[in-house]
C-alpha cells in the first residue's frame, strides 16, 4: 500500500523558489491501478520523483508499505518515457533486463533466468542476445517493462510509458499492463497525460491540476467486464468518465 | 568508394613517380632528396636490419609504456573532474595553463631531471598524451545522458554504481577517441625526445646517428618512412578496435538517424 501524505515539493530558495507541487494526498492500496492525469506544469514528474525516492520532497512524506520513504527503496521500479535513453545500448536485452537485479544479489544465472521469463512475459522470448537499438521503439519499451518486472517490485511506477509510440503499439502496450497486473500482485501508478488512456487502464483516476500541482478530483472507474479496446471504449460508462475527466483537465488548462 | 581509393592511389602513385623523375634528372640534388625507389630499398634493407629492429622495439617501448601510463592517469583524473563540479572547478585553471604548453619545450627539462632515458621517454610522452584523453573523457562524462543515470538511480544503485555501469560506458567510445589521438601524439614525443636526448636508441635517435656518419639521406628517409608507417599501422590498429567494441555507438547512430 502507497501513502502519499501532505506531500509538497519546493525547488530552489528565496525569491526564485518554486512550489511544484503542494499538500497532495492519496491512498493506493496494494494491487491497485491508479492513472495520474493532468496537463504539462501539474507536478507529475515531481510527484513521480518524490514517490520514487529520487528526490527527497521538502513537505510531508510518502510511505510505501508503512515505511516512509528516504532513498530509493527497494521494491519499486520505474518505466520511463524515453525507452532509448533508458535501456543501455552497450547491453544485450537479456543483460539489459536483468541489471537491476545485480544489485539485489542474484547470480548470473538466477538474473538470466528470471530475465528470459520476464521478456516472455512482455512477449519477447527469443530477443535476448539482440540490441535495444535493433527493435522497435513498442518492443524496446516492453524491454523497460520486463526489466521492471524481473525486478519484481511491490509499486510499478508508469511516467508516461506509452507517450512516443503510434496508437496502435500504444493500445497493445495498454493492454499488455492489464494483463500483467493481473499476474502479478504490484501496485501500479500510472502518470499519463492521455485522458482515454487513464481511464481505460486506471481502477481510479486522479486529476492533478497546476500552479502548484495538486489533486482536483479522485475519481473511480466502474465499468463492466473485463477491458478490451473497442468494446470498452464504446460503452456510456467509459464515455461519461472520458467526458468528466476532459472537463476537468481542460478547466486546469484554463485556470 | 572505391572511386576515391583509385583516385587516392591514383594521386600516391603520380607522386611518387614525379620524385623519382625529379631526382633522376638531377631537377632536385640526389644526394639530398635520392630517388624513391632507392629510399623504398633502403627503407625494405632496413626491415631486415637487426640494430634498426632494435631502435623501433625501444621505441615502441617507450611509446605504449607512456600511453599506459597516460590513460591510467587521464581516465581516472577525467572521471574525477567529470563527475565532481568543485574538482572541475579547483583544477580548471591549472588545466587551462598547462595544456598549451608545447610538449616538446619540456624535454631538455626532463632530461635535466631524469637520467634514466625510458623514464625521461615515458614522462615527456604521458605529460603530451594525457591531454587528449583527459579532456574527452571530462565533456564525454557532462554528456551522459541524465535519464540513463536517473533509470539506474532508480533501481536502487549508489552514484558510485551509477559511474561505473553507465556514466563511464557511455563515455567509453569518446575516450578511446582521446586515447588514438593521445597515440599519434605520444608517438611524436617519443621520436622528438629521442632525437634530443641523443642517447638511449629509438628511430629518434637512429635518426641522429645516420645524420652524424655523412649524407645519407637515403637511410634517413628509409628510417623516416618507418616512423610514418607505425603512425599509420598504430591508428588502423586503434579504429579497428574501436569499431570492434564500440559497435553498439556507430550502429545505434545508424539505426537512430
Amino acid at each position: 500500500m502507497l501513502e502519499i501524505v501532505k506531500l509538497g515539493h519546493v525547488y530552489g530558495t528565496g525569491p526564485t523558489a518554486h512550489q511544484a507541487i503542494a499538500d497532495i494526498n492519496l491512498e493506493v492500496a496494494q494491487g491497485e491501478l491508479v492513472s495520474l492525469v493532468g496537463p504539462s506544469g501539474c507536478g507529475k514528474s515531481t510527484l513521480l520523483r518524490c514517490v520514487a525516492g529520487l528526490i527527497q520532497p521538502t513537505e510531508g512524506e510518502v510511505r510505501l508499505d508503512g515505511t516512509p520513504i528516504s532513498g530509493v527503496p527497494d521494491n519499486l521500479a520505474v518505466v520511463f518515457q524515453d525507452y532509448s535513453r533508458s535501456l543501455y545500448p552497450w547491453l544485450s536485452v537479456r543483460d539489459n533486463v536483468a541489471l537491476p537485479l545485480s544489485r539485489k544479489g542474484a547470480g548470473r544465472a538466477e538474473a538470466r533466468e528470471a530475465s528470459e521469463r520476464a521478456l516472455g512475459e512482455v512477449g519477447l522470448a527469443g530477443a535476448g542476445e539482440k540490441y535495444p537499438w535493433q527493435l522497435s521503439g513498442g518492443m524496446q519499451q516492453r524491454v523497460s517493462i520486463a526489466r521492471a518486472l524481473a525486478y519484481t517490485p511491490s509499486l510499478l511506477l508508469l511516467d508516461e510509458p506509452f507517450g512516443a509510440l503510434d496508437a496502435q503499439t500504444r493500445e497493445d502496450l495498454e493492454d499488455l499492463v492489464l494483463r500483467l497486473r493481473t499476474e502479478h500482485t504490484m501496485t501500479i501508478l500510472l502518470i499519463t497525460h492521455d485522458i482515454d488512456e487513464s481511464v481505460y487502464v486506471g481502477d481510479r483516476v486522479v486529476v492533478l491540476g497546476r500552479n502548484p500541482g495538486h489533486i482536483v478530483a479522485d475519481l473511480p472507474v466502474v465499468l463492466e467486464g473485463p477491458r478490451e479496446q473497442i468494446s470498452t471504449r464504446a460503452t456510456p460508462e467509459f464515455v461519461a468518465l472520458r467526458a468528466q475527466v476532459a472537463q476537468l483537465v481542460r478547466e486546469q488548462i484554463n485556470s | 568508394m572505391n572511386r576515391r581509393l583509385v583516385r587516392g592511389a591514383c594521386g600516391v602513385a603520380g607522386f611518387l613517380v614525379l620524385a623519382e623523375v625529379a631526382s633522376r634528372t638531377g631537377l632536385v640534388d640526389p644526394d639530398h632528396i635520392p630517388p624513391v625507389s632507392t629510399v623504398l630499398l633502403r627503407a625494405v634493407q632496413l626491415a631486415a636490419d637487426v640494430e634498426f629492429l632494435g631502435h623501433v622495439g625501444t621505441t615502441l617501448t617507450a611509446w605504449a609504456l607512456g600511453l599506459a601510463v597516460a590513460i591510467a592517469v587521464a581516465v581516472p583524473l577525467g572521471l574525477l573532474i567529470g563527475s565532481l563540479p568543485w574538482v572541475d572547478k579547483a583544477t580548471q585553471p591549472l588545466v587551462e595553463f598547462l595544456r598549451p604548453i608545447p610538449s616538446v619545450a619540456l624535454i631538455p627539462l626532463a632530461i635535466m631531471l631524469l637520467p634514466d632515458t625510458l623514464q625521461m621517454k615515458t614522462s615527456v610522452i604521458v605529460y603530451a598524451s594525457m591531454w587528449p584523453i583527459l579532456i574527452n573523457t571530462v565533456y564525454a562524462l557532462r554528456d551522459v545522458d541524465p535519464v540513463a543515470k536517473e533509470t539506474l538511480r532508480s533501481f536502487g544503485f549508489n552514484p558510485f554504481a551509477v559511474l561505473w555501469r553507465v556514466s563511464l560506458p557511455s563515455a567509453a567510445p569518446f575516450i578511446a577517441t582521446g586515447v588514438r589521438v593521445a597515440a599519434a601524439t605520444a608517438l611524436v614525443l617519443t621520436v622528438s625526445a629521442e632525437i634530443i636526448a641523443g642517447r638511449g636508441g629509438g628511430i629518434g635517435f637512429y635518426t641522429m646517428l645516420v645524420r652524424s656518419g655523412g649524407i645519407n639521406t637515403d637511410l634517413l628517409l628509409g628510417a623516416i618512412v618507418w616512423a610514418g608507417v607505425i603512425g599509420i599501422l598504430i591508428n588502423f590498429l586503434l579504429v579497428r578496435m574501436e569499431r570492434r567494441v564500440f559497435r553498439w555507438h556507430s550502429a545505434r547512430a545508424e539505426v537512430g538517424a
